[in-house]
C-alpha cells in the first residue's frame, strides 16, 4: 500500500505555537490531549490581543470608527466559518459558546416546537453526553423517546440498527461525525440520507471532524452541525451552530434579550433576521475574531493535508502501540476509517494512573470516561487513556509516548 | 524504573490490600465515588463502645484511590470515632507518603471521606461541608 503522505512541514508549524516551547516535569511538552482542546498558534493569539489593544468595541448598534471595525472583523469571522465548512449563506452560521450550547440551542428551540408525545429521538451509543442530555431532557419533558444506534466489534455504527431505529416516528436523528473515544468517522451522509427518507431532521456533532477533515455541510446534507472553536486552534467559549436557513427560519428564538430583537413594545418583541435572532446579548466578539484567525491558519494549510497529516501519526502510533504488551486499542483498526483519535487500556493499569505517570514525562493524554458513559458501559470498561493527535504532533512524540507506556507498564509490574 | 508518585509502597497495598472484602459482623456500611474517576470505596466498620473494633473496604478504581483506602483501615482500627473524626488530608498525605497534587487528591481522599461518612452515619449526626468537600 502507498501511504499518502502529508505535505505538512511539522517543524515550521511547531515554531508557530509558543506552548510548545514549554517544559513540563523538566521534560519538553508533549501534547495529546487534543481532542479536548487543541493549543493556539501565535496568530490567533495576536488576532485576540489586536481586537482588545486597537479597536475593542460593542458590535452592530455603534456609529464610531471601532465599533464599524470590531463588527466588520467579527461578520468576516462568520464569512469564513461559512466558507470553511461549506455552508452555501454565512446567515447560517450561528456563533454559541461551544458545541454544547449549539446542540442545546437546537434541543430547546427547534426540539420544544416540533417534539410531541410518542416521538422518537435517535442517537447513537458512541455519541458525547452533550449529544445525549439535551434530547433526554427534551424527550422527558415531551414524554417521547431517545434510541440508541449500537456499535459493533469494530468500533463502528451498526447498519442493522440505522434502518431498524430511524422510522417514520423519528424526529430527529443526532449522531457525531467523529467518535471523540473510538475515534471512528461516521458514514454521516448514508445516515442522513435515511433519517431524511423517514421525513426526519438530521445533525450532526462536528466537534471531532471540522478541526481534523474537510467537511462540506452541503455535501453532508445535514440541517444541523455543531462544532467547538477551542479544538480548532480557536480559544475557548467560541463555538458554532450551522443550520439550514429554511430551518433556522422556522425556528423561534433560543435566548432573549439585545441584539437579537427587530423591536420591542410592551405589547411584545420582534426578532431580528438570521443569524442574529438566535445571539442575544453582547457576543464573544473576540472569540469569534479569534476563530476567524485559527480558520485562516487552517485553510492555509488545507484540510486535505490536515487529515493526511494526522493519519500518518495515529497510523505510526496505532502500529508501535502494538508492541507494548498488555495495550488494548479501542476502535477501528483500519486508519482510514478514524480521526487521530487512539484510546486504550494498558493491562490493568487504571487510566488515571496511567495519565499520573505520563505526566511525569512530560506526556499530556486523556483519562476517565470521556462525557461518553454509555460508551464506556457498552465497551464495558471503567475508564480508558486516549492520544489524540494533531498538526504539530511527530512521529518522534510518539516514540516517547511509546518508551512512556513501556514504563508504566514496568512500574506497576513490580 | 521509577515514578515519584508511584512509590513501591503505594503499589504494594495497590496489588496486596490489606483488610480487602466483607466484614461480616459490621454494623456500618459506607460507600461513595469519585465521578471524575469512576472511583469506588465501600467501608464497612464494626463499631463498639465509641471505637472501631474492626474495619473492611472494598472497591474499584486507580491505584491512589485504593492504596490509601487500604493504608487507612490499618489506621483506622483501634481508634475512637472522635480520632477519625479529627482527621484529615495531611493525615492521608503522610500515610501515602506524597503529594498527588491536586489532579489526583480527590483520589487519595476518598477513602477518608468514607470512613468518616460511615462514623457521622453511626453517630447519626449530619455529615459537615468539610467531609462533603474531601472527595
Amino acid at each position: 500500500m502507498v501511504e499518502k503522505l502529508s505535505t505538512i512541514n511539522v517543524a515550521r508549524i511547531r515554531e508557530d505555537f509558543p506552548i510548545l516551547r514549554r517544559q513540563v516535569n523538566d521534560k519538553p511538552l508533549i501534547y495529546f490531549d487534543n481532542a479536548a482542546t487543541s493549543q493556539k498558534p501565535s496568530s490567533v493569539i495576536e488576532a485576540i490581543t489586536r481586537y482588545y489593544r486597537y479597536y475593542n468595541a460593542n458590535i452592530h448598534r455603534g456609529i464610531h470608527k471601532l465599533a464599524e471595525e470590531a463588527t466588520l472583523t467579527h461578520e468576516e469571522s462568520r464569512e469564513k466559518v461559512a466558507k470553511f465548512i461549506n455552508a452555501k449563506q454565512t446567515c447560517e452560521i450561528v456563533f454559541t459558546r461551544n458545541a454544547t450550547e449549539a446542540l442545546n440551542l437546537v434541543a430547546y428551540s427547534w426540539g420544544r416546537s416540533n417534539v410531541r408525545k410518542g416521538d422518537k429521538i435517535v442517537l447513537t451509543i458512541m455519541e458525547h453526553h452533550s449529544n445525549i442530555v439535551p434530547w433526554q431532557l427534551l424527550a422527558q419533558e415531551k414524554s417521547g423517546t431517545v434510541e440508541f444506534i449500537g456499535v459493533n466489534d469494530e468500533g463502528e455504527l451498526r447498519q442493522d440498527d440505522v434502518s431498524k431505529l430511524i422510522d417514520d416516528r423519528t424526529k430527529i436523528v443526532c449522531v457525531t461525525h467523529a467518535s471523540n473515544v473510538l475515534g471512528t468517522i461516521n458514514p454521516i451522509k448514508d445516515i442522513g440520507r435515511v433519517a431524511h427518507e423517514h421525513g426526519a431532521v438530521f445533525l450532526v456533532d462536528a466537534a471531532q471532524s471540522v478541526p481534523h477533515m474537510p467537511v462540506s455541510v452541503q455535501d453532508i446534507d445535514c440541517d444541523f452541525a455543531a462544532f467547538s472553536g477551542h479544538k480548532m486552534l480557536g480559544p475557548t467559549g467560541i463555538g458554532v451552530l450551522y443550520g439550514k436557513a429554511e430551518r433556522l427560519e422556522g425556528m423561534p428564538p433560543f435566548l432573549g434579550g439585545g441584539e437579537m430583537i427587530r423591536e420591542v413594545h410592551t405589547t411584545g418583541a420582534t426578532w431580528k433576521d438570521l443569524p442574529y435572532k438566535f445571539e442575544a446579548g453582547t457576543p464573544n466578539i473576540s472569540g469569534a475574531i479569534g476563530l476567524g484567525a485559527a480558520v485562516d491558519y487552517l485553510q492555509n494549510m488545507g484540510m486535505g493535508n490536515v487529515l493526511a497529516h494526522e493519519k500518518e501519526i495515529a497510523s505510526y502510533a496505532l502500529n508501535r502501540m502494538k508492541e507494548v504488551e498488555g495495550l488494548e486499542i479501542y476502535g477501528p483498526t483500519d486508519v482510514n476509517r478514524r480521526v487521530g483519535v487512539v484510546s486504550f487500556n494498558l493491562g490493568d493499569i487504571h487510566a488515571h494512573d496511567l495519565a499520573s505517570i505520563l505526566d511525569e514525562d512530560g506526556i499530556a493524554i486523556r483519562s476517565g470516561h470521556h462525557c461518553a458513559q454509555p460508551l464506556m458501559e457498552f465497551l464495558g470498561i471503567p475508564a480508558a487513556s486516549r492520544a489524540s493527535f494533531y498538526i504539530y504532533n511527530t512521529k518522534e512524540e510518539v516514540d516517547a509516548l511509546i518508551e512512556a507506556l513501556e514504563r508504566a507498564r514496568k512500574i506497576f509490574a513490580r | 524504573m521509577s515514578s515519584d508518585i508511584y512509590k513501591d509502597i503505594i503499589l504494594d497495598y495497590y496489588r496486596n490490600p490489606r483488610n480487602f472484602g466483607d466484614l461480616p459482623d459490621a454494623n456500618v456500611r459506607a460507600k461513595d465515588s469519585n465521578p471524575l474517576c469512576g472511583d469506588i470505596i465501600e467501608m464497612q466498620l464494626r463499631i463498639g463502645d465509641g471505637k472501631i473494633s474492626d474495619i473492611r473496604f472494598k472497591g474499584k478504581g486507580c491505584a491512589i484511590s485504593q492504596a490509601s483506602a487500604s493504608m487507612l483501615t490499618e489506621v483506622a482500627k483501634g481508634k475512637t470515632l472522635e480520632d477519625i473524626k479529627a482527621m484529615g488530608k495531611p493525615d492521608v498525605l503522610t500515610l501515602l507518603g506524597i503529594d498527588p497534587g491536586p489532579s489526583r487528591i480527590k483520589c487519595a481522599l476518598l477513602g477518608l471521606k468514607v470512613l468518616k461518612l460511615a462514623v457521622y452515619m453511626h453517630l447519626g449526626q449530619a455529615v459537615t461541608e468539610e467531609v462533603k468537600q474531601l472527595a
